[in-house]
């Protein structure tokens, strides 16, 4: 039998002044298994772990009971205590006499007895605990990134920085992502093309990275450090290494549609290129709406084209990858402001979304930077601003702060201030949340000196007369209604996952949270990390983000990965489930109740278990009808004896 | 009754008489409503400081120079010492007598004052009275 030592914590006065730990020292003493008991102060000190590596090492003690806080907190500290003095660290055994406890009781008789039994149960599991060692697998030193927006560039460029492999999937013809469509980024006003161009050109020239444009991800299999990802690639019909990017092909083609580029501001062909510094630099085909794929109906392009470079017999291909670890960077978009009615949003062309006021102020946009507005091409003189557009409105859009609205609308005035000196601009707001470095030093600048006018309040509705937009809001400030003729009005639509995404996690077996933003491990200390292992997250995919939170998240991620691949294998928790392949029926219900794919049947039809998969949860346990599957220092019998002590 | 916003309002002439006046920038004002919180006679006012400056920064300067507030303040300079933009509330205040009193409105003529008025009335108010027309 084992040699127990149960060390009871009185967390300075957090236990002691609701627990008797002397009563429970003397009781303890005498249960069966323990050897030796004692109580201190403060367990988690070195005093206190220096206490514990003593007896083990006087008392030769093989098991140990510390009846403390929770296990999330100190847990680690005892384990690396009593392995430093060669005890097996699944020898030792947290018993939460805390928070489950002294914090939640206030009758000191009854908490010393339920303290009692706690310990009881956790000695009762530590009588059967089994001396385990991580389990160890291969590591494959290749990286994914899905998403090439900044976050998924500078998180790909720092991976190969550091050396290893990567692979960047993109679902859109060029990388560059929402930062390629901006004018001007937000505090310092500098061009946002001129920023992030060259860290395109990086990429598109690193020779570790390669790039999937047109791509999206299939299907995965595999575990971390070890996975296998398909991806699928669209033909874009144009060969990149043969096109010299003459443009012959859009001049002939007669098909005209909405440009992405420019929110639908401008127009394009269904052969073109996505924008100027588009990486990689090729013209691409549009399948949606090409007439080529028929060629009686067209095949204008493929006549014109001198290099050859037009195959419309080219099928969508599809690549496996051999991949360790991948990072999310997918993005966002804007709430569809169609669902915002009041707005007017596609009933009236001056009503803009922030993305398209952004193409508007830029010089690459389709008024070649020039202020003038959709409907007949005017400069607008009077600017209504509309934040929190669909955010902070738990009843009928988005509960969450979209976070970047008020610093890029703020942007929006001020580049429009700039560009028409004698025009005049109104921000609506409720808050104005300027939290990053020289935001609020922006944001109070403009207003003491540019004359951008905020009123605090929420816009109720917006309708046209004559060629204005009436604009119908309160200034809660003064208590009154207030009422603009204005010439323009722009939406701070609220941010959303990109589309597309809902999919992804379903592929991937991720987590999202109730806004269908990737869910990070820990919203405090693990917020670069997914819950399923072997996945990392980066940039708006997680949550709205501006552009430097986006980089510093994926230089994160990155670090992560780095510190990840500079291991030979990966190593994981051993507390995950075993088969006893003689019990097992091959009925296959765990396989369906796993939610990380661990469970598979081998060849003898046995539910097997992929120990790297495996987290533990213990769901294939207890949906197992026949008990062949029991959990690693968890067992049936475990669970038994701890509610035998319980109810004795 | 709602407030047209208009931009030919905002830093209009008036507003400029009133920067000029007190050396201060309406638009420095974030609203933060210290000015009045702090004000020892706000509870007497029709409108509040805060609410004067706001005014002020859409260009309706009539409806502060009509109100009765500006004639309660005190000049106790509680505003100008807390205000976290370094506003001096109290001069912009000011401001907005001087340029009634220079319309000839709200003028106090001692000699129009009863003897019983001059007799009941407290020092400082009369001090108060006359230093309104040094304005």
């Amino acid at each position: 039998m084992k040699k127990i030592g149960v060390f009871v914590c009185h967390c300075g006065v957090n236990i002691k002044d609701t627990v008797d730990v002397e009563k429970l020292t003397e009781q303890l003493a005498i249960y069966p298994g323990v050897t030796y008991i004692e109580n201190y102060m403060f367990m988690c000190s070195d005093p206190g772990q220096n206490m514990i590596k003593k007896a083990i090492k006087e008392k030769k003690l093989d098991g140990i009971v510390v009846a403390a806080c929770s296990p999330t907190l100190h847990e680690s500290t005892f384990q690396n205590a009593v392995e430093e003095i060669g005890l097996n660290k699944y020898q030792l055994e947290v018993a939460n006499i805390r928070e489950q406890c002294s914090w939640v009781h206030n009758n000191i008789q009854e908490a010393t007895r339920k303290a009692d039994l706690i310990i009881k149960t956790a000695i009762e599991k530590l009588k059967l605990n089994e001396s385990l060692k991580p389990v160890s697998a291969p590591l494959t030193k290749r990286v994914m990134v899905i998403g090439g927006g900044i976050a998924g560039i500078q998180a790909a460029l720092d991976i190969a920085d550091g050396g290893y492999e990567v692979v960047l999937v993109e679902k859109k013809p060029s990388i560059g992502g929402h930062m390629i469509q901006l004018s001007e980024t937000f505090p310092t006003l500098d061009c946002s093309q001129c920023i992030l161009t060259p860290k395109m050109v990086q990429l598109g020239k690193n020779k570790k990275v390669t790039l999937y444009v047109n791509s999206e991800v299939e299907s995965i299999d595999g575990f971390m450090g070890n996975f296998k990802i398909k991806i699928k690639r669209k033909p874009q019909y144009v060969d990149p290494d043969i096109c010299t990017m003459c443009g012959d092909c859009t001049d002939v083609c007669p098909v005209v549609v909405h440009s992405e580029y420019d929110e639908g501001l401008s127009w394009r062909r269904a052969i073109y290129v996505p924008f100027p510094q588009a990486i990689p630099a090729s013209f691409t085909i549009d399948t949606e709406n090409c007439l080529g794929f028929e060629p009686i109906a067209c095949g204008e392009c493929k006549k014109v084209c001198q290099a050859e470079a037009i195959n419309y017999d080219v099928k969508t291909e599809f690549f496996e990858e051999e991949i360790g670890a991948v990072i999310i960077a997918t993005g966002f978009d804007l709430y569809p402001v169609e669902n915002i009615a009041e707005y007017g949003y596609g009933k009236y062309p001056d009503v803009l979304n922030g993305l398209q006021f952004e193409r508007i102020l830029s010089a690459t946009g389709p008024t070649g930077g020039e202020m003038l507005r959709p409907s007949d091409g005017k400069v607008p003189k009077e600017i209504v601003f509309i934040q929190c557009s669909g955010s902070r409105d738990p009843e009928r859009h988005k509960s969450y702060c979209s976070r970047i609205c008020c610093m890029y609308t703020l942007k929006h005035a001020k580049l429009y201030k700039h560009k028409v000196h004698d025009g005049q601009p109104y921000i609506f707001y409720i808050d104005i949340r300027s939290g990053g470095k020289r935001y609020e030093e922006f944001i109070q600048q403009a207003v003491s000196e540019e004359g951008i006018v905020y009123i605090r309040g929420k816009v109720a509705k917006v309708y046209k007369k004559g060629d204005k937009m009436i604009v119908h809001g309160m200034d809660t400030l003064t208590g009154k209604k207030v009422e603009i003729e204005a010439d323009l009005v722009v939406l701070a639509q609220s941010i959303v996952p990109s589309e597309g995404v809902e999919k992804l996690i379903k592929t991937l077996k991720l987590s999202s949270d109730d806004s269908g933003f990737l869910m990070e491990a820990h919203p405090k200390l693990r917020p670069l990390e997914s819950l399923q292992s072997g996945f990392y997250l980066a940039g708006a995919a997680q949550g709205p983000k501006d552009i430097p939170d986006s980089v510093s998240q994926a230089s994160g991620a990155a670090a992560k990965i780095l510190a990840l691949m500079s291991k030979d294998e990966i190593q994981h928790e051993p507390i995950i489930a075993v088969v006893d392949e003689n019990m097992c029926s091959g009925c296959g219900i765990c396989i369906g109740t796993c939610p990380y794919g661990a469970r598979i049947l081998d060849e003898n039809k046995v539910a097997i278990v992929n120990d790297i998969l495996c987290e533990g949860c213990g769901a294939c346990i207890s949906a197992c009808p026949s008990g062949a599957a029991q959990q690693k220092n968890l067992t049936d019998d475990q669970i038994n004896n701890m509610i035998r002590v319980i109810l004795s | 009754m709602y407030i047209r916003i208009k931009a030919a309002d905002i830093n209009n002439t008036q507003v400029k008489k009133i920067e000029e006046l007190s050396g201060q920038n309406i638009f420095d004002c974030y609203q933060c409503g210290n000015c009045s919180s702090g004000c020892p006679v706000v509870d007497y006012m029709d409108i509040s400081p805060n609410q004067a400056m706001r005014l002020a920064q859409y260009g309706r300067i009539e409806e502060v120079l009509s109100s009765e507030m500006i004639w309660i303040c005190s000049t106790c300079l509680q505003c100008s010492s807390r205000c976290p933009k370094g506003i001096d509330v109290a001069k912009v205040m000011e401001a907005f007598r001087t340029i009634n009193l220079r319309n000839g409105i709200g003028v106090v003529n001692p000699k129009q004052l009863g003897i019983t008025e001059t007799k009941d009335i407290p020092p400082i108010l009369l001090i108060c009275a006359m230093r309104k027309m040094t304005g």
